[in-house]
């Protein structure tokens, strides 16, 4: 249990996918100017991940990684190489889904997440986090706590990259710099103190 | 003739079309610093007060001084302890400068030659610092038409104080850079920025410049010197909690450290006037004590074994590092901490809260306040929104 908590605090804080490896930078850039569109946009990242992550790491150990076709018959089978054109494919069909499922069911979350759903189909966070699933070598268990975490730490940096751009409404920016220059430089200031964690082994 | 009437005389030559146009800015400021301008706002609605920000700022700058001359003095009181264990002054200009101004430091110097010594130390920090975050300042404000303010007087120190006394100036002179420059101005100036500034240029010098910036031989001013600060030794388990003469020691500030962090008194003086002059916030101010004395407590009560930070009481942690200095001066900063009541509180908590957070369990840092307070700074917008949010709620509940 006390692993799958480090995992999770590690996955939020630490190892945070927008401000320490900067993963999924053109929504977090593009759909952080209200917190509240932030937090809708958020939300979807951590479904997203959240299902995401688990389900390609079944694909991975049962169907890709080497020897993982024994239950077929093929012991020598290493299809590996296939994988990052198996996980865009999975991630997509799976947001396609997702939002279907939602549409029929759930139509006030699925006009709460709008536009926000398909778009991060492309998210490179996403990709990230399942990239970064396969490369540590997470079971199924851990990868359901590294989707999950990934995405809060994800949420909880756009929004408060929402929060300081509204923020910044009031500020006095440079002709050359407004608008998403002044973002960029945010954000890395952002990250500096994000750095409070680097460093932090749990 | 009054120095007054020799600034109205002047005045046009600074107005637009005049031959001084450019200079406006510094003008402004020099004249504003000694008289309260007779001009009335012009543009939408405005609560005037004789406490302006210029008065505000200035207060704070005054309010560091006791912190500051102490530093100075404890520069020199350190290098006088280590001469008494054999060390040497080492051959640096600070040092020719010192001598070649007639002082003299032994182990035995009274505390006039040791705050010479330091003041020759210090002195040239401030000066770079001043001078040039001062020329950015001026540069964006005649290029941009702003006023030069006097929240870079506080900055000016701010950042000054939170340096050791041994930083090299090029490296103040690039921190000060980077936090008035990209902390501050590419914002649009004072009252516009997110971070605090000086903890900007702190923090980019301390990332950039580590060796410089952290270690055990920076700290005291004496050739070849090597020794922890109580952070260093309490994070291998050095420091006896118990020892009450090491602990007043600390709080008066008979320790090393960076030059204005080391007397908690002295801080606590500055600081508790400006808490009176209504300056500084006590609900941020309480907040970080708060957050850290609960936070620190809890960490008491799980303990650990291997971790011997664990176990350091929240007296030992007001006393040690930068966290008397920081929670009055830093943490205060109007601009960069949350705006509405129930923010500050939350504010302040996370500060105290990251500060033990940092210094205990993340062995990177030794000390932790300043990515704490940074860190706090990035989320204060964000308590602002859900304090502003529940309002909304509730009076809308309420007035239906």
């Amino acid at each position: 249990m006390e692993q799958y908590i480090n995992l999770f605090i590690r996955a939020i804080f630490i190892e945070n996918l927008a401000l320490s490896f900067f993963l999924g930078m053109c929504t977090f850039l593009a759909v952080s100017k209200k917190v509240k569109t932030a937090f809708g946009l958020g939300v979807a990242v951590i479904v997203v991940l959240g299902i995401s992550v688990p389900v390609n790491n079944l694909v991975y150990h049962n169907i890709l990684a080497p020897g993982a076709l024994d239950w077929a018959g093929f012991p020598d089978a290493d299809l590996s190489f296939l994988r990052f054109l198996t996980f865009i494919g999975v991630i997509a069909a799976l947001v396609q889904i997702l939002e279907m499922t939602l549409d029929k069911y759930v139509p006030a979350l699925y006009n709460a997440l709008g536009i926000f759903l398909p778009l991060i189909t492309v998210n490179c966070a996403i990709f990230g986090g399942v990239s970064f699933m396969v490369e540590r070598d997470y079971n199924f268990g851990e990868s359901v706590v590294y989707g999950i975490g990934s995405g809060v730490g994800w949420c909880l940096a756009i929004v408060a990259l929402a929060a300081v751009r509204e923020k910044l409404k009031y500020a006095d920016v440079p002709d050359g710099l407004r608008g998403l220059g002044a973002t960029f430089m945010s954000v890395g200031l952002i990250g500096l103190g994000f750095m409070s964690f680097s460093g932090v082994s749990l | 003739m009054s120095l007054k009437d020799t600034l109205e005389r002047i005045e046009p030559q600074f107005e637009k079309g005049g031959k001084y146009e450019k200079w406006y800015a510094l003008y402004e400021a020099v004249a504003t610093i000694l008289y309260t301008p007779g001009t009335v706002t012009q543009s939408r609605t405005h609560v005037r007060d004789r406490i302006d920000l210029k008065r505000i700022m200035i207060l704070v700058w005054m309010m560091t001084f006791p912190a500051m001359f102490w530093g100075m003095y404890n520069v020199g009181n350190q290098a006088a302890m280590a001469l008494a264990e054999g060390y040497q002054l080492a051959d640096v200009w600070q040092v020719g400068l010192f001598q070649l101004l007639g002082g003299e430091l032994g182990a035995d110097a009274g505390w006039g030659a040791k705050m010479w010594y330091g003041a020759c130390w210090y002195l040239p920090i401030y000066a770079v610092t001043f001078i040039v975050g001062g020329f950015w300042e001026v540069l964006f404000a005649s290029i941009r038409k702003h006023e030069v303010n006097e929240g870079f007087f506080v900055t000016s120190v701010l950042f000054s104080l939170i340096l050791p006394a041994t930083t090299p100036l090029w490296q103040v002179a690039l921190g000060i850079t980077f936090g008035v420059v990209i902390g501050k101005e590419i914002f649009g100036g004072t009252g516009r920025n997110f971070l605090n500034p000086a903890l900007t240029g702190r923090a980019f010098l301390y990332f950039a410049y580590p060796a410089s910036m952290s270690g055990d031989s920076i700290w005291t001013a004496v050739d070849g010197f090597s020794g922890a600060t109580n952070l260093g030794a309490a994070a291998l388990g050095n420091l006896d909690y118990g020892n009450t003469e090491l602990w007043w020691d600390a709080f008066l500030g008979n320790i090393q450290g960076s030059v204005g962090e080391v007397s908690t008194l002295m801080i606590l003086i500055g600081g508790l006037a400006l808490i009176y002059f209504r300056i500084a916030s006590w609900r941020i101010v309480s907040g970080v004590f708060v957050g850290m004395v609960l936070f620190s407590g809890l960490l008491n009560l799980i303990g650990s074994d291997s971790n011997p930070m664990f176990a350091m009481p929240w007296y030992w942690h007001l006393v040690l590092g930068g966290f008397a200095f920081a929670m009055m001066f830093m943490a205060t900063d109007p601009v960069s901490a949350s705006f509405t009541n129930k923010g500050k509180f939350a504010y302040g908590l996370l500060i105290g809260f990251m500060t033990v957070m940092i210094r205990v369990i993340n062995p990177a840092f030794p000390e932790g306040i300043m990515l704490a307070i940074l860190f706090a700074n990035v989320f204060a917008p964000l308590f602002d929104y859900f304090v502003a949010q529940a309002n909304i709620k509730r009076r809308l509940a309420r007035n239906g």
